[in-house]
């Protein structure tokens, strides 16, 4: 029995990097969910978005460390980040502009805009392969660590070594920032409260003057934000890879759709369920139960209930379940 | 009619220009795909184009059929059955039978907090008392010569066998899908198809006693004859210098068009059932159910069961055309399987095509088929074109002309953004 060191490995294992991996989904469902509830329909150039804004932040990083600029500890790619918005906004718009108006004014389907997505998607594909190329592209520099595994056992003596490092911190506190800064638009700002008033009843909206061009632009500048966002602190904190963040997706539309899709508070708490869960499942939990089980009973095999390969898996039963018995999210969001 | 026939002829002029100008061989490469992509179109057709059921997890299905391919024409590995088959196979019926209890046992438990809590304890037990038995047996078969076999081996059947198996497979995966999505509405469907079909890949990859998972499965069994045996048949010899073609070509032409025979005959058996189905009053109530879900159900139609139904049959044709892929290729690689190149570009063939006439599909899919093959060359030889005033050796030059090969998905993208925009009913549009 030993509980310290159990929670020392649970926190070095599971619950920070979930913690970390949390955050990332849950910027990235508030993309979906948000152009979910102004623009109606479900996104699927999503992960794409996500791409294209990490891309022009690792080029423009690379300019920053071309000239030599360099942010002390933290990574580059934060000082990049704001060109990494900027790019991704002025494409979401030119292709708002160019392709989804012309259906909005149709007013076409929902399930029609969603094929348009995935139009846009394999164009969005395309143009990052075409720039950047397929290959792992790691981009984080400055200080790893924070607390690294050896200090930390020096430190404090015990036999477990906790790290932190500098990326699950920044990926905490920039989502923090985002997230505190969006409710404060939604709820405090004039331009907020007419794009909440344009999701809740578009002809009421309409009917009281708000100019539904304006909401979609705005949402579309703040989408792309949080999806250049959510994108560069996956890839500091992982690397960055076009495949990859196709694939996320997956686990994002979980997110967005167990909270309730169309709400944001909802998004941030599917974000968290869904990366607890996918960690939780696919962690071998031999080192922990080693700790807090009597000797005898310490279990001989790696107690890992999925392999890591079926996180995908996770997400697909926990978003199952959820709509099964309780269709519109934990956060009641809209229906069509 | 007339329009239908222009496209048909359009299409089989690029065929043959195709074929003057690149070589017979590679156009009939061409053809094969483009057929078994025409049938798998037909199948997303009858889902989307039919009933407006929005599937994305065509790659899961497709994998299925895949799947199929080896269960049906690899032989049994004798050895690995008697290592622990018996075991291997009891773990999976233990694990449906625990499945299948909270189900049957659901409705009678009295409703409130403690039967829920009985029922995760019961799936919790479940669950290790299923890997207890699972990962021994697995254990075991995978020991047994892991470097050629690992696995249990099919059924030794001739590999055409593989093909209905396939749609049986994919059917049965639809029915299980259908039965808790259907009911949802129809983003959720989209979002749970293409979690399905990402799980059934990772099974695929994972589930090494299966089909050996991303180690491949090569070598699969042919429905036509090999070409070595070809070159060696006196009478085929005869018969290619009587044609003034060398052996060689003669014979790999020979395998290639009996594939396209074969594919030709699948696809317009499905071509000719799913024409009688759209023609039929089952096609009419089809139509209706899509146009107006609530007119429909207020005249009494069934209208999650008939969506369940055409589910299922638009998977099952999907994989057919699977695991009359895995054929083609003659070998299982888990690894190849990407959603953009397995269910977001059958979606591009269905929509170019024509959503809901089955003709249009057909046509999309050879079309499509042809165009994401030749992107490539065409790609490179407008780089070469872009960057032949550049500088031998510059970065931009060489960086250009390796991009060339992500041109594809580029092009489908716009491919399909302007016929959405521009011609949205598709090439050929529904009647």
């Amino acid at each position: 029995m030993d509980p310290l060191n159990a929670i020392v490995a649970l926190s070095n294992f599971v619950l920070i990097p979930a913690l970390a991996y949390g955050a990332q989904l849950a910027l990235g469902a508030l993309g979906v969910t948000l152009i979910y509830g102004i623009l109606r329909f479900s996104n699927f150039a999503h992960g794409d978005t996500m791409a294209f804004g990490t891309m022009i932040t690792i080029l423009s990083t690379w300019g920053l460390q071309g000239m030599g600029v360099s942010f002390g500890v933290l990574p580059t790619a934060l000082l990049a980040l704001p060109f990494g918005i900027l790019g991704t906004a002025l494409f979401l718009l030119l292709t708002d502009r160019t392709i989804y108006a012309f259906y909005r004014k149709q007013r076409a389907a929902p399930v029609i805009l969603v094929i348009v997505s995935m139009g846009v998607m394999f164009v969005m594909n395309g143009i990052v392969r075409f720039v950047i190329g397929v290959d792992d592209i790691g981009f984080a520099d400055g200080e790893r660590f924070i607390i690294n595994a050896r200090d930390f056992r020096d430190m404090t003596g015990l036999e477990e070594g906790l790290a932190v490092r500098t990326t699950t911190v920044i990926t905490l506190v920039t989502a923090a920032i985002a997230v505190a800064l969006l409710f404060w638009f939604l709820n405090r700002t004039r331009t907020g409260k007419s794009m909440r008033a344009y999701s809740d009843n578009e002809d009421l909206a309409l009917l009281s003057g708000i100019n539904p061009e304006r909401v979609v632009a705005i949402t579309w500048i703040i989408v792309a934000a949080l999806a250049t966002t959510a994108g560069v602190l996956y890839g500091l904190d992982k690397s960055f890879k076009a495949f990859t963040y196709f694939q996320l997706l997956l686990p994002i539309f979980a997110s967005a759709i167990v909270g309730g899709l169309g709400s944001p508070i909802g998004a941030i708490a599917g974000g968290f369920v869904i990366a607890f869960s996918e960690v939780m499942i696919t962690y071998a939990w031999k080192k922990v139960l080693g700790y807090m089980a009597p000797e005898a009973l310490e279990p001989d095999g790696l107690v890992q209930l999925m392999s890591t390969d079926y996180k995908f898996a996770v997400s697909f039963a926990i978003l199952i379940i959820v709509l099964l018995f309780r269709p519109t999210g934990l956060f009641r969001g809209q229906s069509v | 009619m007339t329009r239908g026939l222009i496209l048909y002829a359009l299409m089989a002029l690029l065929l043959l220009v195709t074929g003057l100008t690149q070589g017979w061989s590679v156009t009939f490469t061409i053809l094969n795909y483009g057929l078994v992509s025409a049938i798998m179109a037909l199948g997303v057709n009858l889902q989307w184009g039919f009933a407006g059921l929005f599937n994305i997890g065509v790659m899961g299905f497709v994998a299925l059929g895949g799947l199929a391919a080896v269960l049906t024409s690899v032989p049994p590995v004798a050895e690995a059955w008697s290592a622990g088959g018996a075991r291997l196979i009891g773990a999976l019926a233990l694990g449906a039978a625990i499945i299948a209890g909270p189900i049957a046992l659901w409705r009678r438990l009295p409703k409130g907090k403690s039967s829920g809590l009985i029922l995760l304890a019961y799936l919790l037990a479940g669950f290790f008392l299923y890997r207890w038995v699972f990962d021994g047996a697995v254990e075991r078969v995978e020991a047994v010569n892991p470097a050629s076999t690992g696995y249990l081996g099919g059924l030794g059947l001739p590999i055409i066998f593989a093909w209905p198996l396939g749609g049986v497979l994919a059917a049965g995966a639809a029915w299980a899908i259908g039965k808790t999505a259907l009911g949802l509405r129809s983003d959720y469907l989209a979002i749970a198809t293409l979690g399905i079909a990402e799980i059934i890949i990772a099974v695929l990859k994972n589930e090494d006693w299966l089909a050996r998972g991303v180690k491949n499965v090569a070598g699969l069994p042919r429905p036509v004859p090999y070409e070595v045996d070809l070159q060696q048949d006196p009478v085929f010899l005869e018969r290619a210098a009587s044609w003034g073609i060398d052996a060689i070509t003669a014979s790999s032409l020979t395998v290639k068009l009996a594939y396209a025979g074969l594919f030709v005959v699948v696809l317009a058996v499905l071509l000719i059932l799913a024409q009688l189905a759209l023609a039929s009053p089952w096609g009419r109530m089809m139509r209706a159910i899509r146009d107006n879900e609530v007119a429909a159900e207020a005249m009494g139609k069934d209208v999650t069961r008939r969506h369940l139904q055409v589910f299922i049959l638009g998977s099952a044709v999907i994989g057919i055309a699977g695991a009359m892929m895995t054929t083609l290729d003659g070998q299982l690689t888990p690894g190849t399987y990407q959603p953009l190149r397995y269910t977001f570009l059958v979606w591009v063939m269905v929509i170019v095509g024509g959503s809901g006439n089955n003709f249009g599909s057909v046509l999309g899919g050879l079309l499509i088929w042809w165009l994401w093959v030749m992107v490539e060359p065409m790609g490179l030889w407008l780089m070469d074109v872009i960057t032949s005033g550049m500088s031998e050796g510059s970065w931009l030059r060489g960086h250009l002309q390796d991009a060339a090969a992500h041109m594809r998905l580029l092009t489908m993208g716009v491919v399909l953004l302007l016929v959405l925009r521009f011609s949205p009913r598709g090439l050929l549009p529904e009647r």
